[in-house]
Order: structure tokens, then C-alpha cells, then sequence
């Protein structure tokens, strides 16, 4: 039964080229720790989208809770935090996960720099990381003013007072990130749009060009 | 349409008038016949090692989760002064960097556009500044070196930074909100209500006794709302705190760092009985009953 959909399906679309090409690839003895024990380097990659999926799925979670505004925010992270059932859990995967995940690519980039495997013709492939890196960066500092604690608040304010003090492009940055002459209710729903609309978006379009190169270019050859 | 007819010098056949190619049998991937030796396929036999990994991390993961659940402060008071400001712990390092003479101030350009931008612009166009065939990073010491200083400076900062947060913490006596707060909820002090900032709205304002607070010379510090300003407090709800009496007393006396108002108000016009109207009018300054604001 499942094989006739199957095959209703593959006939119209031609679909198991697409999966095959994902599921057949060799994976090289050097990269598999099973063989050598010191290729766990290998893994942070995978890892860094393991822990990125676990942002995505716990910080979909977290909006169905979360109120962006500037009363509501702080008591709505409270609320998640000690009265919604297991909301400390998913609260405390997106917090310490958005540490973690930097942690991770932090040691990818680290592994791909040291193999050298971001050499010809895998220089495309390390830029496009590089983009990921500082998209991450930005889902961290915009994340971070969500909850509305004084921490959140004045990290923000200064880091907004820094960007401003970028000669030329200063003022302009910080009326972007600000919206408005105050780090306040404006802030609160830009960074919230930012954090999760805009960022996400440019974070998968980067990440499947990174994974289309990898797979097109296989992974780099052993030292 | 050319898709209709099937002839046999047609090479490429597709299903209908769609793009998709008929009966095309799939090609394989090339192996890595390259790298001889104990490849294996991606899906299932590779994968499943990759989850094995990915399950350790998660439990390490989940227990540090239990172990430590995430902090949250006291609410955001834009008013507080004293609140010492840090970015999050992988932002340390470029903040460290502005606290340095030559990269603040007149020099904050250099702490805010040139050192970060060389440092990612360089990263960033790593494979275009290392262009040389040779992979091992023993074999590219300029490289490899740059890299592995920049990764030292970055984690002396960050350490730097973190250091001197906990010693301006320990010489200013501040416990971190976030821990300040969790240890009172532990203790079961009610944290919410003191956060909950109740506005009590003015009563009676179409009454002779708000006429008369308008031309005394409470209005001038009190403002008109009863709101007060900067140091001077307000008088909304005033009538939960002191009795009628006691309220001429405070006008007659003064009270803390307020002066005596009785006498110069009668100076300026106003009678003794206006002035216990007032004082009348302001001991019903209270806050509304907690059945008629839940019940609202």
C-alpha cells in the first residue's frame, strides 16, 4: 500500500533521486569517530544543527506564551518559568541552548579552520558559515532583551549605545534596532520581529546553502 | 506539443507535459573511491552513530538544564541607576575591548569598527588571505599562529571581563537580581506583588476639595494629578496612610523634608476652612478595594 503511494508519487515527481542523493552518500572513514576515535571533531557541525533545531522547536513553544510588550513580556517569561508545566524546562532549553549553540559552531569553525578544509573549492562554503555565525550572534543579543529583566534591558541599552557611537552609520544603526529616540515598547517588538521572523529566515536560507555546497562539494579529504 | 509524441529520437521522455523525466533509472552518487578505506553509507548506518553522539549531548544537555534552571531578574525599571549593565558572555570580549585607553572615548572607533572588523573580515575571507594547497595546520604557521592568538586574546577578555564583573559586584555588596529573586521565591516571599505596580487613580477630582488643591501651594511640589515629581512623593492613595487629622498636622507641622504649609497657604489667601476641607478631601484619597479592581 505504502509502496503503490510511493510509486504513485515517484512517478509524477520523480522524487527518489532527491532522498537517495541525501541517504546514499559515503561517508569517508576519516570523519566516522567509530573508526577513529579523534574524528569526533567531526561531529560539532551536526551538533551545531542538532542544538539549532532544539532552539527552533523550544522557541515555538516559548511564543505560545510569550507577549511582546513592554508590561506583559516580563510577566509572561515569569509565568512560563514557574506556572506553566514544563515551561522551566523549555524556557531553560532555549536559554542555555542559545549559549550552547555558539559553544558548538565556535568549535566547528575551530575544526574547519585547523583541517583547513575551508581552502579551494570549499572558500563559498566557509563565507556562507562565517554569515551563519554572525546571524547567530545577532538571534543571541536580540534574544536576550526578550524576557525585560534589567539584565535584558540596560545589555541592551548599552549595546545599542555602542552601535551608535559606529561613526556615520551610527545613528542610522540605532534608530533601526531602537525604533524610536528610547531603548523601550518599541525595542521590545523590533527585537521580538528580528529575533523571530527576520533572523530565522536569513538563518535557513544560509543554512541550506551551506548544506546544498556540502553535499554537492563532499565533505574535505583526510590531512 | 513536442511531449505528446513519443518518437524514437526523442532521448529525454517525460511523464505528461510536466518537466519530470520518465522511467530515468536513478544514478548513485560517486563513491569516495578516493579515500580508501571503511566508508559507509550516510542513511542509516552513519546517521545512527550521529544520534548515539547527539543523544549523549542531549542528556548532558537536559541535566544541566534541571541543574540550573534559566535566571530571570527583577523587571525591567529604566529609573534604576544602579543596575551594573553585561552583555551575554560571548558579547564580553568586544565590550572588554572598550574599556581599554586608545580603544575608548576619542579612540572608541577602534573598539567598536576597526579591531572587531579586522577580526571577522580577516576570518571571513580566511580561504582568500590562505590561498596555499597545504591543509595541516602545522604546515601553515602564519595561519594557524593569527588564529590561535586571536582565540587566546578572546578568552583572556572574556575571562577579564567576567573578573571584573564579580569584583565591582563583591566592593558594591550587589547579589545578581536573578539569584536575589529566586532565593526569595524559594523562601516563599511574594516577589510578584512588589513588582506589580499599582496605579492608584485620583478620587474626586470635580469636588471643592481639588479646587482648593489647585490654589494652595501643595500643587506647586504635588503636582496636579497627586502624582508628585522627582523627590517629592505622591498623594494618590494618601488617605490609607494618614487620617484627617493627621493630615492637617502634616500641613500645620511639615514631615520629613517638608516644610510647614498652614500658614503660608493662609497667607496667600486661603482660609482655615478650606484647609480642613482639603485635608478632608485628601483622607478619601485611597486606594480602590481589591473586589472592585479584580472585579473591573
Amino acid at each position: 500500500m505504502l509502496k503503490k503511494m510511493y510509486n504513485w508519487i515517484d512517478e509524477r515527481l520523480d522524487i527518489t533521486p532527491m532522498w537517495r542523493d541525501v541517504a546514499d552518500h559515503e561517508v569517508p572513514e576519516h570523519v566516522n569517530p567509530a573508526h577513529h576515535f579523534s574524528a569526533f571533531v567531526y561531529c560539532f557541525g551536526g551538533l551545531t544543527f542538532f542544538i539549532t533545531i532544539l532552539q527552533i522547536l523550544s522557541g515555538m513553544f516559548l511564543t505560545m506564551y510569550y507577549v511582546p510588550d513592554i508590561t506583559n513580556a516580563y510577566k509572561s517569561v515569569d509565568f512560563l518559568q514557574h506556572e506553566v508545566a514544563f515551561g522551566v524546562i523549555v524556557r531553560g532549553m532555549h536559554h542555555w541552548g542559545a549559549s550552547l549553540v555558539i559553544v558548538m559552531m565556535f568549535l566547528h569553525t575551530l575544526r574547519v579552520f585547523f583541517t583547513g578544509s575551508y581552502k579551494a573549492p570549499r572558500e563559498m562554503n566557509w563565507v556562507v558559515g562565517m554569515l551563519i555565525f554572525m546571524v547567530m550572534l545577532g538571534l543571541g543579543f536580540t534574544g536576550y532583551l526578550l524576557p525585560w529583566d534589567n539584565k535584558a534591558y540596560f545589555a541592551t541599552k548599552v549595546g545599542i549605545q555602542i552601535a551608535a557611537s559606529v561613526p556615520l552609520l551610527g545613528p542610522y544603526i540605532e534608530t533601526f534596532l531602537q525604533g524610536g529616540s528610547i531603548t523601550g515598547a518599541q525595542t521590545l517588538t523590533r527585537f521580538f520581529a528580528l529575533h523571530v521572523f527576520f533572523l530565522p529566515g536569513a538563518l535557513f536560507a544560509l543554512l541550506a546553502g551551506h548544506f546544498i555546497m556540502i553535499r554537492k562539494q563532499g565533505i574535505s579529504g583526510p590531512l | 506539443m513536442a511531449h505528446d509524441h513519443h518518437s524514437k529520437d526523442e532521448k529525454v521522455i517525460y511523464v505528461g507535459d510536466s518537466r519530470v523525466k520518465q522511467g530515468g533509472k536513478f544514478v548513485p552518487p560517486p563513491d569516495y573511491s578516493a579515500y580508501p578505506g571503511k566508508s559507509e553509507a550516510f542513511i542509516p548506518n552513519f546517521l545512527l552513530k550521529e544520534w548515539m553522539v547527539g543523544c549523549v549531548v542531549l542528556i548532558g544537555f537536559l541535566a544541566l538544564i534541571i541543574a540550573h534552571p534559566s535566571p530571570l531578574g527583577y523587571p525591567a525599571d529604566p529609573n534604576n541607576s544602579a543596575f551594573i549593565p553585561m552583555p551575554d558572555w560571548y558579547f564580553l570580549f568586544m565590550y572588554q575591548l572598550l574599556k581599554y585607553p586608545y580603544l575608548s572615548e576619542d579612540y572608541v572607533v577602534f573598539g567598536t569598527v576597526i579591531i572587531p572588523g579586522l577580526l571577522f573580515g580577516a576570518l571571513t575571507l580566511a580561504p582568500f588571505l590562505d590561498t596555499g594547497k597545504e591543509r595541516r595546520f602545522y604546515k601553515r604557521p602564519i595561519a594557524s599562529s593569527l588564529m590561535l592568538l586571536s582565540f587566546a586574546a578572546v578568552v583572556y577578555l572574556t575571562v577579564v571581563s567576567w573578573d571584573h564583573y564579580q569584583h565591582e559586584l563583591e566592593i558594591n555588596n550587589i547579589i545578581p537580581e536573578h539569584i536575589e529573586r529566586a532565593e526569595k521565591l524559594a523562601a516563599g516571599e511574594d516577589v510578584r506583588e512588589e513588582e506589580e505596580e499599582t496605579v492608584i487613580p485620583i478620587v474626586g477630582q470635580s469636588e471643592v476639595g481639588y479646587e482648593i488643591y489647585e490654589a494652595s501651594s501643595c500643587l506647586s511640589c504635588h503636582a496636579s494629578g497627586l502624582e508628585g515629581q522627582a523627590s517629592f512623593p505622591p498623594l494618590l492613595g494618601i488617605g490609607d496612610k494618614y487620617t484627617e487629622d493627621e493630615l492637617v498636622d502634616i500641613m500645620k507641622n511639615g514631615i520629613g523634608t517638608m516644610p510647614a504649609q498652614w500658614d503660608s497657604n493662609i497667607t496667600n489667601g486661603l482660609t482655615e476652612d478650606e484647609l480642613n476641607t482639603l485635608a478632608a478631601w485628601l483622607a478619601t484619597q485611597k486606594a480602590p478595594a481589591e473586589d472592585a479592581a479584580s472585579a473591573e
